[in-house]
């Protein structure tokens, strides 16, 4: 690996460090309660008392960014892992499937896939209704397609690789050398592009928020926070700028480690 | 006459390690000068070198590199330009992607000529090109100029990229191992153009590790071995009096005497009657009717495309017969072992882990499998601690024995293996077989061996099947269908592959 690779790898990892702390630990952090609303103190600029500022309810908002932390990062994994699981089993059985039965799968995941994830997690929350819960079923749906190509396409070649082959001439059973042999496979391409996926996942997940359609008042989440400063953006510029610098440098680190693993997998495949 | 390359002190090093240290030797025109070594020897490296095309992070010094009357000691990139094509010609081993996959066979020809400002006007590049796809043999070259690269077998696209590398009538032709991935046949006809282009005055360096390929075409050889030159000298005076210990044992590697088969009878463990297979109807095996006997190994001999590897499979019955029978006395118990070991082993487990994995699947009881794992590898002289390393930290032959010792896990009467050493180095390859003949022996084990090369079939196959578009059209006592071939496709085969032993 280059040297500005490795910095920025490692800077990243640091970054994601700090923000998986705050959601697990965010009482360590925050140097206030999230919550508390102080209308004398409405407004104020950052300073050494509230680091990120106040809100219009008086809020310290650098507290409520801390707290947010774990909402963010939590509906990217979570739903990353749960469009993982999905798209492997879903993927997987495209992959062993007639012709017929694949081709009608995929078909319907080719129209999934031919809309941007973001319009497919809207038209799911339209469909259910807004709502904490339902932004994270919403985000989840929006990211299964690309797993089920990557699972259905890797799952084929597997299936017919020669160490599979292998394995069946020694006498391993037809199903133990596919479930030993090509969904660990299947299932380690698919780790590599979830990485990449989690900081879009939070991404859509905050996205949804900023639009009114996750969790309400007065949750502390990003995408709602950074919405909340929306009207008073010119007075007011800290209540939105620090959510949003909170979302890309966890956006962006989540990518930044994804690729390079994908890098160094692409790497060693060859 | 003049060299019309020299070269003097020619040392090649990536960091502190020397690559290739100190080479020297010159080509007169109408020379062939043959470089013969064993992956790592730095003889495709020193080729490079000749055209100033070493990778960016390699440290190359030389004392004197005289290319047609140029002194390329120390040239600038731009210099190199206009000598290579010009002066010096390279012909790479891999045609396929030598040449570039979206342009036409007559541009790709043409292409040095206008670099060099040798042809001007379509009409006059039109008919160079035709003339070179002439003088190099192309069949139906007309239709072959206006064709792609992958419309072409292996073998044109070998004579496309020789006709682009004389193009613009260079005084030196490297060739680094143009040879090696073609069939026998196919091989001993390339061997025979570039001799024809040595002879018609062109300086050519042939790079190989294959002895037979080297008397077919070369007037002096350079053995190497670990960046430096052992031994040199005229090849019919190497090949009789070989000086270096290296040097004996490369051209024992490469060249050996066909098997005498003890005669003594044995009971035939599988009788073939009339076995057909095709794929989409293409027929891929027709009518094959043979008998494996107990403890022999028999040889399948043949080109790519002519059936070996769909026969092989039948018999270990991956694939099964359209048409005819495979008849085994009692239940066989048979192997198979890959052609190449690197994509039989799943390539996230150790190696221990798939032998664990094979034992399991013969019924071997878990307490015992760890140390019949031990076993296995020592039977195939690999140490046990190889056991915790996945198959890439191999190398190619460990790869190889392993993939052998798991065959052997299941405890086989029948071992079929397809082309189990075409991967390998020569003195790797000689280990591999030597440790066949070995099993065959300890385990009285049945064998068949898969091979395009009839050096490897001659030296281990007690019989001898010749395959060719899917037809058996000779089979015997491997000694007897060397010495008297009977089929004119395998007096083709073994006048291609050189007479083994004079």
């Amino acid at each position: 690996m280059r040297r500005a690779e490795r910095v920025l790898l490692w800077a990243a990892v640091a970054v994601l460090a700090v923000i998986a702390f705050a959601a697990l630990w965010p009482g360590v952090l925050a140097t206030g309660d999230p919550l508390q609303t102080d209308v004398r103190a409405a407004l104020l600029p950052p300073s050494s008392e509230h680091l990120f500022g106040t809100d219009q309810s008086g809020r310290d908002v650098y507290s409520r960014v801390v707290y947010g932390a774990g909402r963010s990062l939590g509906i990217g994994l979570l739903a990353t892992g749960v469009a993982l699981v999905v798209g492997l089993v879903v993927g997987a059985l495209a992959g062993v499937a007639p012709r017929g039965v694949d081709a009608a799968m995929m078909r319907v995941n080719d129209v999934l896939m031919a809309f941007p994830e973001f319009l497919v997690a809207l038209v799911v929350v339209a469909m259910l209704g807004p709502g904490p819960v339902n932004i994270a079923i919403a985000v989840t749906l929006a990211a299964v397609p690309v797993y089920v190509r990557l699972a259905r396409v890797q799952t084929r070649t597997l299936r017919h690789a020669e160490h599979v082959e292998a394995a069946r001439i020694l006498g391993v059973p037809r199903l133990r050398a596919f479930t030993r042999h090509v969904v660990p496979g299947v299932l380690g391409t698919l780790s590599v592009l979830a990485t990449i996926g989690i900081g879009s996942s939070i991404l859509a997940a905050a996205g949804l928020s900023f639009l009114g359609l996750g969790p309400s008042e007065p949750t502390p989440e990003w995408g709602l926070i950074l919405a909340g400063g929306r009207n008073v953006l010119g007075q007011a510029w800290w209540i939105s700028v620090f959510p949003g610098i909170a979302i890309t440098v966890t956006v962006v680190s989540a990518t930044v480690i994804g690729r390079i693993l994908r890098a160094r997998a692409d790497g060693r495949a060859t | 006459m003049s060299a019309a390359l020299e070269v003097r002190g020619l040392r090649i090093a990536f960091g502190a390690d020397p690559v290739v240290d100190g080479v020297g030797f010159q080509v007169a025109s109408g020379e062939c000068i043959a470089i013969v070594g064993e992956s790592g020897a730095g003889k495709s490296l020193t080729a490079r070198a000749l055209l100033g095309l070493t990778p960016a992070d390699a440290r190359v010094a030389v004392d004197t590199l005289m290319i047609d009357g140029t002194d390329a000691t120390a040239l600038s990139e731009h210099g190199w330009r206009a000598l290579r094509g010009a002066r010096i010609g390279l012909v790479a081993q891999d045609a396929l992607v030598s040449l570039d996959p979206l342009r036409r066979i007559s541009a790709e020809i043409a292409e040095p000529l206008r670099l060099h400002g040798l042809a001007r006007g379509r009409s006059a590049l039109g008919a160079r090109v035709r003339e070179l796809l002439r003088r190099v043999w192309m069949p139906d070259a007309e239709r072959r100029a206006r064709q792609y690269p992958h419309e072409l077998s292996g073998g044109l696209r070998q004579r496309a990229l020789i006709a682009s590398a004389i193009a613009a009538a260079p005084a030196v032709l490297v060739a680094d191992e143009p040879t090696t991935a073609l069939d026998a046949t196919v091989q001993a006809r390339i061997l025979g153009l570039l001799r024809e282009i040595a002879d018609a005055g062109t300086a050519v360096v042939f790079i190989s590790h294959d002895f037979a390929a080297v008397r077919r075409l070369a007037d002096r050889v350079l053995v190497m071995q670990g960046g430096a030159v052992v031994e040199s000298g005229l090849v019919a005076e190497v090949l009789e009096h070989p000086q270096h210990e290296y040097t004996r044992q490369l051209i024992a590697a490469t060249m050996h005497d066909p098997r005498v088969a003890p005669t003594t009878p044995s009971e035939p463990v599988l009788v073939a009657a009339e076995v057909s297979k095709s794929f989409g109807g293409v027929p891929a095996v027709i009518d094959a009717s043979f008998a494996l006997a107990q403890g022999r190994t028999l040889g399948v001999v043949g080109e790519s495309g002519s059936g070996k590897t769909t026969l092989a499979r039948m018999i270990v019955g991956v694939e099964s017969p359209d048409a005819g029978s495979l008849r085994w006395s009692g239940a066989p118990r048979v192997q198979l072992v890959h052609q190449n070991p690197l994509g039989a082993f799943d390539p996230r487990w150790t190696i221990g882990r798939s032998l664990r994995e094979a034992l399991e699947a013969a019924g071997v009881p878990r307490a015992r499998r760890a140390d019949r794992v031990a076993e296995l590898l020592a039977e195939v002289d690999l140490a046990p601690e190889l056991a915790d390393r996945r198959p890439s930290a191999h190398s190619g032959g460990q790869r190889q024995r392993a993939a052998i010792a798991r065959a052997l896990a299941a405890d086989p009467e029948v071992l079929v293996l397809d082309e189990p050493v075409s991967a390998l180095d020569p003195s790797v390859r000689e280990r591999v077989l030597r440790l066949l003949a070995r099993l065959q022996q300890e385990r009285r084990l049945t064998m068949v061996l898969v091979s395009h090369d009839l050096d490897v079939v001659g030296a281990v196959a007690d019989d001898v099947l010749v395959m060719q578009d899917g037809r058996i059209v000779e089979q015997g006592a491997t000694a007897d269908v060397f010495a008297a071939p009977q089929h004119p496709f395998t007096q083709e085969l073994l006048d291609a592959s050189g007479p083994v032993s004079p």
